[in-house]
């Protein structure tokens, strides 16, 4: 079951959109199950399909053919990295030596205590503060040092190991 | 440069904000064309006079776009802003989502008015969620203060703007997947004709523009056309925000006239790291053919310009190389990138990406074969030209231009199995 606050937030989605085009919520819904479980499991896209009117199959293929949605758990805080060109001029490759060894993790883990997860991303449109990564695609962190990326993970919580 | 004219609230503390866009006369040109009951037709003769063409990437006339919408339709039509910034190197829009959300919405207001349209839809970038969030305050202060909603300022003109966040596919840049996004499918283009202006959002005669192109319209209403063209050059009118990015030492969004010369830019953004000497630049975002930095040191940046040095302008997003740089890593992670992105409805771009991606990997990594050069050419000749959307060509254009410019690296790389740099 989608939860109270999830149905209210689509409700408001559900106003930008013509009374029926309620299709229109979907990305949307997908991200609000996303925002409070950390990952969407094929239960929660057939309650969006139930609760838009839609076909589960419609709703999972929105689900997979955007990068952002995460299919899996990926841990409390995920980061992801931009690799692409001006991330890779601007340095990302040490950027994500920085993270891995921190983290004691690869692209695509999730840490032992399950606090840290790490994502290789594409362009983020915002290249002239390469290199970055993104937390759980909501706050963008920008002209990463290694001393910056200490500073985040330390306020994220943790941040040595494991 | 003089007074910025899209960056016009920056130096204020919060620029995003009504009360400072108020402050730099924000709004007065939606107020002068309800007020004098302009003419749809007198305000498409300014957008044409301005010279301005699309910001996002493909350089078309925005005032003969707006023509092309059915005057006389009876029932809904929509307006679209394409704030879907992916392609590596453009981070522009951003910066006017960030700073100036009510000069999108003001330029925005002014085209439903010419339009006819009372609804219009803004899809952000997946990844800049705070320029979403700061685009949804802007539209709910513009909302209360009477400039979207139902009797603007007082008039019988009604235009609601919403946001629609993407999630992470770069070819909802292109304009029909970003209408099925917004209709919530996959983000496939679709094949045209027909035009979005006749079958467009929910199979509605629709008009898409780029946010920087929405961005113009207010100067060029209060200014009138022909004062923003002459703010450029010939065939490229008014200013433009370029990108720079990469091997530089202030990397940043410059907001200039058409035509500054690309050595000045450079300039301003503090020019190469560490003194490098200039390699390499992109000069309108990755899908645009790369130059060389001697060829680029002597060109303006303007339409014509760029496109006879063997280049496009694109979204204005210069990538810039210097000596440091490997040409062969370089394209092997752009060609990796549209390999990704590809939607993968066309047989030549999903299966011709992946082999330009797997055999620019197996020269970077040593294992690349004397034929493959030529293979990488064929294979973007049967891409480009090929397919429902540009995604194809802008696969094909950086091999191409990165093997003109720089084909005896990659034979070194062959050859050696090692770095020429």
């Amino acid at each position: 079951m989608l939860s109270d606050q999830i149905q209210a937030k689509i409700d408001r989605e559900l106003r930008k959109y013509p009374a029926d085009q309620k299709q229109s919520a979907v990305m949307a819904a997908l991200r609000f199950v996303q925002d409070e479980k950390g990952w969407i499991a094929p239960e929660d896209m057939a309650d969006i399909a139930a609760y838009l009117g839609m076909a589960q199959m419609a709703v999972y293929e929105v689900a997979t053919f955007y990068h952002m949605y995460k299919l899996k758990p990926m841990g409390e805080y995920t980061l992801t990295v931009c690799t692409n060109l001006s991330c890779q001029l601007g340095g990302v490759n040490e950027t994500l030596l920085h993270l891995k060894n921190k983290l004691g993790i690869g692209l695509g883990e999730i840490t032992t205590d399950g606090k840290f997860g790490l994502r290789e991303g594409e362009c983020m449109g915002a290249c002239v503060d390469a290199p970055m990564f993104t937390i759980n695609n909501k706050k963008l962190c920008g002209r990463l040092t290694g001393e910056k990326i200490d500073q985040i993970l330390a306020e994220l919580g943790s941040g040595d190991k494991k | 440069m003089s007074t910025p004219i899209i960056f016009n609230t920056l130096h204020f503390d919060q620029p995003w904000t009504l009360e400072n866009y108020l402050k730099v006369g924000g709004y007065q040109a939606l107020r002068k064309i309800l007020g004098e009951k302009m003419s749809p037709d007198a305000i498409i003769a300014e957008v044409k006079a301005s010279g301005l063409r699309g910001r996002g990437g493909a350089g078309f006339p925005t005032g003969l776009k707006w023509s092309f919408m059915p005057r006389n339709y009876q029932g809904e039509k929509y307006l679209v802003c394409n704030s879907d910034e992916g392609e590596p190197g453009t981070c522009k829009d951003r910066d006017i989502l960030r700073y100036n959300p009510h000069m999108l919405i003001e330029g925005m207001a002014i085209a439903a008015y010419t339009m006819n349209v009372k609804t219009g839809y803004n899809y952000v970038h997946g990844e800049i969620f705070e320029a979403y969030e700061r685009m949804e305050e802007a539209c709910e202060e513009a909302r209360k203060a009477g400039y979207l909603g139902k009797n603007i300022l007082g008039s019988d003109f009604e235009f609601d703007l919403h946001n629609h966040l993407g999630y992470g596919a770069y070819v909802c840049g292109e304009e029909t997947a970003l209408l099925e996004s917004i209709e919530g499918k996959k983000g496939q283009p679709r094949f045209k004709p027909p035009f979005p202006a006749s079958f467009g959002l929910y199979g509605k005669p629709t008009t898409i523009n780029n946010t920087e192109t929405f961005a113009s319209i207010p100067y060029i209403i209060n200014n009138g056309g022909q004062k923003f063209a002459d703010l450029g050059v010939p065939n490229s009118g008014g200013i433009k925000l370029f990108s720079i990015s990469g091997h530089v030492n202030n990397p940043g969004n410059f907001e200039v006239p058409m035509g500054t010369p690309f050595k000045k830019l450079l300039e301003m953004a503090g020019g190469v790291r560490g003194g490098n000497k200039l390699k390499a630049v992109i000069p309108g975002g990755s899908s645009m053919p790369v130059l060389p930095g001697e060829i680029m040191m002597d060109l303006n940046m303007d339409f014509d310009s760029i496109q006879k040095a063997g280049s496009y302008l694109g979204t204005g997003a210069i990538i810039v190389m210097d000596e440091t740089t490997c040409m062969v890593k370089a394209l092997e992670r752009l060609s990796y990138f549209y390999y990704e992105e590809s939607c993968g409805q066309c047989t030549p771009c999903r299966e011709g990406t992946g082999w330009l991606y797997r055999i620019i990997h197996r020269i970077e990594h040593g294992e690349g074969r004397p034929e493959d050069l030529d293979l990488l050419l064929d294979l973007c000749n049967n891409i480009a030209g090929r397919t429902i959307c540009a995604l194809g060509d802008a696969a094909a254009w950086p091999v191409q231009g990165f093997l003109k410019h720089y084909r005896k690296e990659f034979e070194y790389h062959i050859e050696h199995k090692r770095c020429l740099v």
